[in-house]
């Protein structure tokens, strides 16, 4: 196993005020995501990133467009990273026709073929063997692109993750598997019930897969390890796993106000959030303070641009019930 | 023509349709240079090689969770479920992820996969090698289910399962894998949801599927002989469901019977009679009849697995009693 160390500079000024763009945006599409839960528009449950969106957004830049990314419910930050614009999923998550999948799909399972997000998957592990799968395509095809995998720590100890891991190495898949751990599952620590202290980077090299852990909350060492496990891939050297570090500013899940995290450790964590974090870096490296300014006027205009947006979408109608679940568009299943 | 099993029919359908297709692959376990553990797929590896026809380990999960992913990725995967009771360790990726993820996309992905599998009892293998799980595939929204009863139909069924752009769940009915027929030679393509009116008569309406189509058409031999002239339809697929073929036989014989495998609770018949009652209450001169396994697991002993699973002979005599009751 490889502890990454720190990023070569990669970057130049213009692709660093890009990823601080990347994640401002995932930051505050979540937070205006989280108001309108507050005002009962979006409905349902909803899992957000905020604190984790250095690895979204790192991973992203890696990535080239035909690549692919499957991602969890809790998969906002990562559809959005790969230049879903805000409209559609804000208005996905509002239940509208304007949305990514006119409602029906919702939070939890945000897709735009489009863009290659191929989906986000509400069970815990099942997406590992099906991003095998879309990496297995591409080998037989020849097409060289990348699977890419997101999922949380918790997902270690169920069987598909298992399975997946195991599958990818003896087929040599063009996949990357990227844990987000953020030490918690929704209200157990992940530690408790896990008997390794890396989750997935130790069972990783058990399978014989490349095993990489990063500090989840610097999207330039998150970018570097992801575009070396994504070149590795492309390159028909099989597939790995990127173990990243973080935490999540808020509860699991909407409902969750995540009071069982000890005050030390909440403290700690936003003491480490990425984005002030890669801010006063940017000042650092030659960015203007009024560069940064500029961007984040221009973020958070566009967020409220894609609210109003989303919001002006319609309600679906009936039509929308009965239609895609067979590919000649209806869901007959009689004569 | 050439006589033909039905397993030898299995290997000789999917040929067909590699042949046509660079983009139908194969996994499964063992499906390769062994020929899959009920020989279904012999040939396929010598003609088509390892990268089409490839051995996975035993990780069912990983089997059809990789057939979805290349699926929505431009393949058409055949996937193989050794036995259909093994799709209990797998049943996530078929009824959450395949079943569900092109109507909660709003039709952005398609998944043309076929998960081909050991159906059914007769083999004496015991309860967990042995259940019709037609059923379990019936109720999930998304999923259309073959299960073809002789090898001139698994051939048509293969290539309109493999054409299909839906996932489609193939279940290979393990007690009729020896069973021969001729078949033509030459391309055979069939139709997905049209039953087969196998045998015409004037009394009474059998609807059977897979194992139980010659069960009762040979039940239906010892009925004439009765006097009673029954009609038998093989129903061949459960979705799409040919409810049209069903109602119109049912309506010319005024009874119907279900002969099904499948454990007696929401097995495909009750769907079926549900609809009838509905939709052709009128035309019915008696009681609809269903003939299934009993509500158990299904033992192993040869004796004991002979009386759960619906017999010609207590075809025969459900049959008779209803109609001279
Ligand atoms: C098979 C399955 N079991 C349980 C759940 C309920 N559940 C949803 S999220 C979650 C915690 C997952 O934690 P982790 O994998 O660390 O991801 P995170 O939510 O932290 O991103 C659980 C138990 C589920 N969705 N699927």
């Amino acid at each position: 196993m490889v502890t990454s160390a720190t990023a070569p500079a990669v970057f130049d000024l213009e692709a660093r005020l890009d990823l601080y763009r990347v994640q401002l945006t995932l930051r505050k599409f979540e937070a205006r995501a989280y108001d309108l839960f507050l005002e009962n528009l979006v409905k349902g449950t909803s899992h957000l990133s905020l604190g984790q969106e250095a690895i979204a957004a790192g991973v992203a830049a890696a990535m080239r467009p035909d690549d692919w990314t499957f991602a969890t419910y809790r998969g906002h930050a990562h559809t959005l990273a790969r230049g879903v614009p805000m409209t559609p999923v804000m208005a996905e998550l509002l239940g509208r026709t304007n949305g990514l999948m006119a409602g029906k799909g919702g939070s939890m399972h945000l897709t735009s073929v489009e863009h290659g997000v191929m989906g986000s998957y509400a069970i815990i592990g099942a997406h590992l063997p099906i991003a095998c799968g879309a990496a297995w395509s591409a080998q037989y095809r020849g097409t060289d692109q990348v699977a890419v995998c997101f999922f949380g720590d918790g997902s270690v100890n169920i069987g598909a993750f298992h399975e997946a891991l195991n599958f990818a190495a003896i087929w040599k898949l063009p996949v990357v598997f990227i844990c987000e751990n953020n030490l918690w599952m929704e209200y157990t620590r992940t530690s408790e019930v896990t008997a390794v202290a890396n989750p997935a980077a130790d069972r990783a090299s058990a399978y014989g897969l490349e095993s990489i852990i990063v500090d989840g909350n610097d999207a330039e060492a998150v970018y570097a390890v992801a575009s070396a496990a994504i070149e590795r891939a492309r390159a028909g050297e099989g597939p790995s796993m990127i173990e990243a570090t973080t935490y999540r500013h808020g509860g699991h899940s909407r409902a969750d106000p995540g009071k069982y995290r000890p005050d030390s450790e909440v403290a700690e964590w936003l003491a480490k959030d990425p984005i002030p974090r890669y801010r006063a870096f940017l000042l650092e490296v030659g960015a203007t303070e009024e560069q940064l300014v500029a961007i984040e006027e221009d973020v958070t205009a566009a967020v409220e641009r894609a609210v109003d947006e989303a919001k002006a979408g319609d309600v679906p109608g009936e039509e929308y019930l009965m239609k895609d679940l067979w590919a000649d568009g209806g869901s007959s299943w009689r004569n | 023509m050439a006589q033909l099993t039905y397993r030898e029919a299995i290997a000789r359908g999917i040929a067909q349709e590699m042949q046509r297709d660079q983009s139908v692959v194969m996994i499964g376990e063992d499906i390769g240079a062994a020929g899959g553990v009920f020989k279904g797929t012999v040939g396929l590896f010598d003609e088509f090689g390892p990268l089409r026809v490839r051995d996975t380990p035993i990780s069912e999960q990983a089997i059809l969770g990789a057939a979805m992913g290349a699926a929505m990725t431009g393949l058409r995967p055949i996937a193989e479920i050794m036995f259909a009771d093994f799709f209990a360790v797998c049943w996530d990726i078929v009824a959450n992820e395949i079943a569900k993820s092109r109507y909660m996309t709003n039709g952005q992905v398609s998944f043309p996969l076929v998960i081909r599998s050991g159906n059914g009892g007769g083999l004496r293998f015991g309860a967990q090698h042995s259940q019709s799980v037609e059923n379990w595939a019936m109720m999930v929204p998304g999923l259309k289910v073959v299960v073809p009863s002789n090898a001139v139909d698994v051939i048509g069924l293969m290539a309109a399962s493999v054409r299909d752009n839906d996932p489609v769940i193939f279940l290979e009915e393990k007690a009729l894998y020896a069973s021969k027929m001729d078949v033509p030679d030459g391309e055979i393509v069939d139709e997905l949801g049209k039953a087969s009116v196998l045998r015409q008569g004037a009394d009474a309406t059998m609807v059977a599927l897979g194992n139980m189509v010659p069960r009762s058409m040979a039940a239906a031999e010892k009925l004439a002989e009765e006097g009673i002239d029954c009609t038998v339809v093989d129903l061949r697929s459960l979705v799409p469901l040919d409810v049209t073929t069903v109602l119109r036989e049912v309506g010319s014989t005024g009874h119907l019977f279900t002969v099904e495998e499948n454990p007696r609770l929401l097995g495909w018949g009750a769907e079926l009679a549900s609809i009838v009652a509905e939709e052709a209450f009128y035309d019915l001169d008696g009681p609809i009849v269903r003939i299934t396994t009993p509500h158990i697991p299904l033992p192993a002993a040869d004796a004991l697995e002979d009386m759960a699973i619906p017999s010609v002979g207590r075809i025969v005599e459900s049959v008779s009693k209803a109609m001279n009751a």
